[in-house]
């Protein structure tokens, strides 16, 4: 039975190789399975196509690469060991994100600076505007009646 | 209109027109200035196409998938043609046959031939090689770095270097014939004489 | 013939709009009214102008004409005609001309407004939105013409120009390449006509805010000429980005609707400008505060459009969504330059003028909160702006091409998100002026308590993952704050006025239609939260290659190959389709249809997956890749994506809110018949 199994296997090899479609993952024999294939890949980037991951990527170019994964996989290589090979084989740009190395690391640590100044920068102005308070309005309405006061605020606020 | 709006505001100590903070002026202009920098050199890059002849070929290393290293440097004095291939690349089987007969033309007159396979796999470029029985130096362009040294747009290209390490004939997309290619080599050896 | 006519009709609408700006601007400067009259009747000539030019491109894209360049590059045969309408914006140089159709349609109908009050304003306005069209009009005069013809030049090029190159025969194709299969979809119909609604329409805010101050205007009364402007415009850019993600998870096939690729980030970009906008004008109406604020915002918003179109438009980016590198990059580089430097000079220059009434009372008060969602949106504008523009500048200094990714922008606006969240469910509760933590407290509490039920019940129904539960709990609280605000304003007419309680809630949202359609678009808000949270942790997917009858696992669904079939269609292209049945718990569920849609005249294939969709979840088939001799092995990926029909339900809700928030409110600024007040100011 594993015989005919393999004999079909390799059989099923020949045709797929001269199709135009993009050939099927082989069939099943015990290697690593489609997922961890896809594990793998949905971190990466498509080395050529403009932003496709790796796992969705329709092209051939991206089935072999998918097949170098698998072929390392079977090697017993794990996951940072076959991320590190892809990105000396295209580049930094297959991985998801640049790795925190150089001038790359500006990209994470730029961020969380920013917003602490962000939030310092609110912080002084919240407390300048708080500083200003306005007089009490009490002071200059007791003369008033207190409806014609708040008149005066809606009109104001109207401005029409 | 504006001294209407400043008497029914009594009531409120109204900050007039705060001053502006020196320093929040100026990192705003150097944030706009720079941004656009960044922008119009990133423009300029993109508007760049592959390098032209007469351009100063910068020094690359190719390591061969035999796994001997290749510094262009060291072929300063010989004519250096360097052909951009993958695999998956359909014209560019068009042309390897033609390459390889080049190839060996020329060999003896002391033309390197080098290939740069593009973005490949290894497994899949081996067999590429043996199935048109190429036999001078091919390696793979680790990292993209030397198809980006040579900004190429896509495979296949050649560029032909000169003696002098420049840039000496260019060749975007496939070959037609073996005389194209031989014709392109003599070229450029007569203007070296 | 029509060709001519249509780029004639483009030269005319360039040099008018450059005659109306110029005029408006003479006759503001020299006083001398006429100038200005005749400007604005330029400005109205350019909308019909343009409609004779698009009128012309769209006859010409429906009947064919190959000998076009535009249409051979996005029209073919095979199409049904109205994609070939759509085609329009299916390219760069038809697309720059709806562009301006759209422009020149917004300020007409902006310009025809009384102007008696703000007449000095009116020169201005003309001045830069007349510039702004200019400008649009040359790309597709001089650059990326529509209406060029394709030519045989004498060394066998083929070469796109309005007239006869020398020694050049003109070329007739029989077919064109067609459009790009991705585009072939009925979303194309309402996703780019929507983002372009939503770009175009803030060069009317901005244009206001700049004749402002021009005329060194200190109040804000442009911010109330263009309050509904700056409302239609975010109403359309959320609805094309909502529209996008929705198309992405139809057709692109990798069961995701939003990939974080650059020029969906230019999109949203402008988007998180203008919500903050939305918000804190509401601040600046209600207290006179953050005068410059808004200012700064509203430049900022207009110039985040015009910097996503050069992003998207000019080659400098890599992206799925970008048009192909042109010409117009450089034209583009500087009219984005000169926009940002005369905007914020004259900003700075005229920062002392904007006259500001700036306190607060409490850290509570709703300015407060407002300033706190200002600062969060603003957040995740810098952090999506960074991860944007880093990949350029690291490419400049490192030489190398990097790659920044969902994996950057998922974990730095994740917190951001669930703050705004959060400012969601207590800003409500709050009042202007006063408010402490007190009072929030005391109203909070009770639907505070009430939402803890929901990660309890999470925790026993299985779901521990702790992003999930905080997220779900907050989602929760929002909304049993939005409709306990509902529910406490009903109530309150239901006392006051004897109105029974359906009737009470449909008088409440009629009177103050900007505040509860803002809970309703918050409602939307929390729809989608939940659908976003539940497909991003707990989505499941699995590969599989199967022959004929045999099955696959995903969960506690089990999927099987029953067929597929491959045949030719008679617009072009060739089918392969499979027929999938799905089995949930052991039950027959639904058969499904996956198929891969190869084109021909564009050689390029689309996957259709296909779906089960249901409130709870989408069981999301699509076939990948196929032994077409054979036929009995097929190679499937299986997603499971959970709670991510809520996204789209959002989305409706979301809009519906927009609607009400929107609709022209007869009666603008009613009070409450209780206070006194109103009876004098009621006019």
């Amino acid at each position: 039975m594993r015989k005919l199994q393999i004999a079909m296997g390799i059989t099923l090899g020949f045709i797929l190789f001269s199709q135009a479609f993009a050939p099927p993952a082989h069939a099943q024999d015990g290697g690593p399975t489609d997922d961890e294939v896809n594990a793998i890949a949905r971190e990466l980037y498509c080395p050529v196509c403009e932003n496709i991951p790796l796992d969705v990527c329709p092209t051939q170019a991206c089935e072999q690469w998918r097949a170098t994964i698998r072929e390392k996989l079977v090697l017993g290589w794990n996951d940072d060991q076959i991320k590190d090979y892809f990105a000396d084989q295209y580049g930094p740009r297959v991985l998801a994100t640049p790795p925190a190395e150089g001038f790359n690391a500006l990209v994470y640590i730029l961020p969380p600076v920013l917003f602490i100044i962000g939030a310092f920068i609110l912080y002084r102005v919240v407390r300048s505007w708080r500083v200003e308070k306005p007089i009490p309005k009490t002071e200059k309405v007791e003369s008033h009646d207190p409806y014609i006061a708040k008149l005066e605020q809606e009109l104001r606020r109207r401005d029409e | 209109m504006d001294s209407i709006e400043n008497s029914t505001t009594d009531n409120y100590k109204e900050s007039p027109g705060k001053a502006r903070p020196k320093w929040g002026v100026v990192l705003v202009w150097v944030f706009v200035m720079g941004l656009l920098a960044v922008l119009g050199l990133g423009l300029v890059r993109s508007q760049r196409g592959s390098i032209s002849v007469g351009d100063r070929v910068p020094d690359l290393i190719l390591t061969t998938f035999e796994g001997k290293e290749i510094d262009f440097a060291d072929l300063h004095g010989q004519i250096v043609v360097v052909n951009f291939w993958a695999s998956w690349c359909k014209p560019c089987e068009q042309e390897a046959v033609e390459l390889e007969q080049a190839y060996q033309m020329y060999k003896d007159q002391g033309v390197v031939f080098l290939g740069v396979d593009y973005v490949d796999t290894e497994t899949e470029a081996r067999a590429y090689l043996v199935k048109f029985g190429i036999t001078y130096p091919n390696g793979p362009d680790l990292g993209t770095r030397i198809s980006q040294a040579f900004r190429t747009i896509g495979v296949p290209e050649t560029y032909i270097i000169g003696p002098d390490g420049r840039l000496a004939a260019v060749r975007i997309g496939p070959y037609i014939s073996l005389d194209e290619i031989a014709n392109q080599i003599e070229t450029v050896m007569a203007e070296q004489k | 013939m029509v060709a001519n006519i249509g780029y004639y009709a483009l030269v005319i609408t360039f040099l008018v709009s450059i005659y109306g700006a110029g005029a408006a601007a003479y006759g503001a400067l020299k006083r001398k009214p006429e100038f200005v009259e005749s400007g604005r009747y330029a400005m109205l000539l350019t909308w019909p102008l343009l409609t004779v030019a698009s009128a012309a491109i769209i006859w010409l894209l429906a009947t064919g004409h190959y000998e076009i360049g535009f249409v051979a590059s996005v029209t073919s045969n095979s199409m049904p005609t109205y994609l070939k309408v759509t085609a329009l914006w299916g390219g760069q140089e038809g697309s720059l001309v709806f562009w301006a159709w759209l422009m020149a349609a917004f300020t007409s109908a902006a310009s025809l407004r009384k102007w008696d009050r703000d007449r000095e304003l009116l020169p201005w306005f003309i001045m830069v939105t007349m510039i702004t069209l200019a400008f649009f009009i040359s790309l597709t005069v001089f650059f990326e013409n529509p209406f060029a013809r394709l030519w045989l030049s004498a060394d066998g090029q083929q070469v796109a120009a309005m007239l006869q190159p020398t020694g050049a025969v003109p070329l007739n194709p029989p077919d064109g390449r067609g459009l790009n299969p991705l585009l072939r979809h009925p979303g194309m119909i309402i996703h780019p006509p929507a983002l372009y609604l939503g770009f175009v329409a803030y060069v009317i805010p901005y244009a206001f805010a700049m004749a402002a101050l021009i005329t060194r205007r200190s109040d804000d009364r442009w911010i109330r000429i263009t309050r509904r402007w700056t409302l239609v415009a975010w109403i359309f850019l959320s609805l094309g980005l909502i529209l996008g993600g929705r198309w992405a998870y139809d057709v692109l096939g990798w069961g995701g609707y939003w990939g974080w690729d650059p020029v969906e980030i230019a999109a949203l970009l402008p988007w998180l400008a203008g919500t903050a906008f939305l918000h804190s004008v509401m601040v600046q109406e209600k207290k006179g505060m953050l005068k410059h604020w808004n200012v700064v915002l509203i430049i900022l918003t207009y110039a985040l459009v015009i910097f996503g179109t050069f992003l998207s438009r000019s080659g400098v980016l890599s992206s799925v969504h970008a048009f192909a590198k042109s010409a117009i990059g450089p034209m583009f580089f500087i009219f984005i330059g000169v926009t940002f430097l005369v905007s914020l000079s004259l900003l700075i220059n005229r920062w002392e003028m904007l006259k500001g009434e700036n306190f607060l009372n409490s850290m509570f008060s709703r300015e407060a909160l407002f300033l706190l969602n200002n600062f969060l949106f603003m957040g995740i504008l810098a952090v999506s702006f960074w991860g944007v523009i880093f990949p350029l500048l690291s490419e400049l200094i490192t030489g190398q091409k990097i790659t920044v990714g969902p994996p950057f922008y998922e974990r730095a606006n994740g917190p951001l998100g669930l703050g705004l969240l959060i400012l969601m469910a207590i800003a409500p509760l709050s009042a202007y002026a006063s408010s402490s933590w007190k009072t929030i407290g005391r109203a909070l509490w009770k639907p505070a308590l009430v939402s803890l039920l929901v990660p309890i019940t999470l925790y026993f129904g299985e779901i521990r993952n702790p992003i999930a539960l905080m997220g779900y709990t907050v989602a929760a609280l929002v909304a049993f704050v939005t409709l306990y605000e509902f529910w406490r304003g009903a109530n309150a007419r239901n006392r006051r006025h004897g109105e029974n309680f359906p009737l009470a809630l449909w008088r409440l949202v009629g009177r103050n239609r900007r505040r509860y359609g803002g809970y309703v678009i918050h409602l939307g808000v929390v729809l989608m939260a939940f659908g976003i949270i539940g497909i991003e942790v707990y989505q499941t997917e699995t590969q599989a290659t199967l022959s004929r009858g045999e099955q696959v696992t995903l969960g506690s669904y089990v999927m099987t190959y029953d067929d597929l079939s491959i045949f030719d269609t008679n617009d072009g292209r060739n089918v392969a389709r499979a027929v999938v049945s799905v089995y949930k718990d052991g039950k027959l569920v639904d058969e499904l249809y996956p198929r891969k849609d190869y084109y021909f005249d564009s050689q390029q294939a689309v996957t259709i997956p296909g779906t089960r969709s249901t409130l709870e979840d989408d069981f999301y088939v699509i076939l990948v890749g196929l032994d077409p001799d054979s036929r009995s092995h097929a190679t499937f990926k299986v997603y499971h994506n959970p709670l991510v029909n809520l996204i789209w339900i959002g989305g409706v809700v979301f809009i519906i809110g927009t609607v009400v928030a929107v609709w022209v409110n007869s009666d603008r600024r009613r009070w409450s018949k209780a206070s006194p007040a109103s009876a004098i100011t009621q006019a």
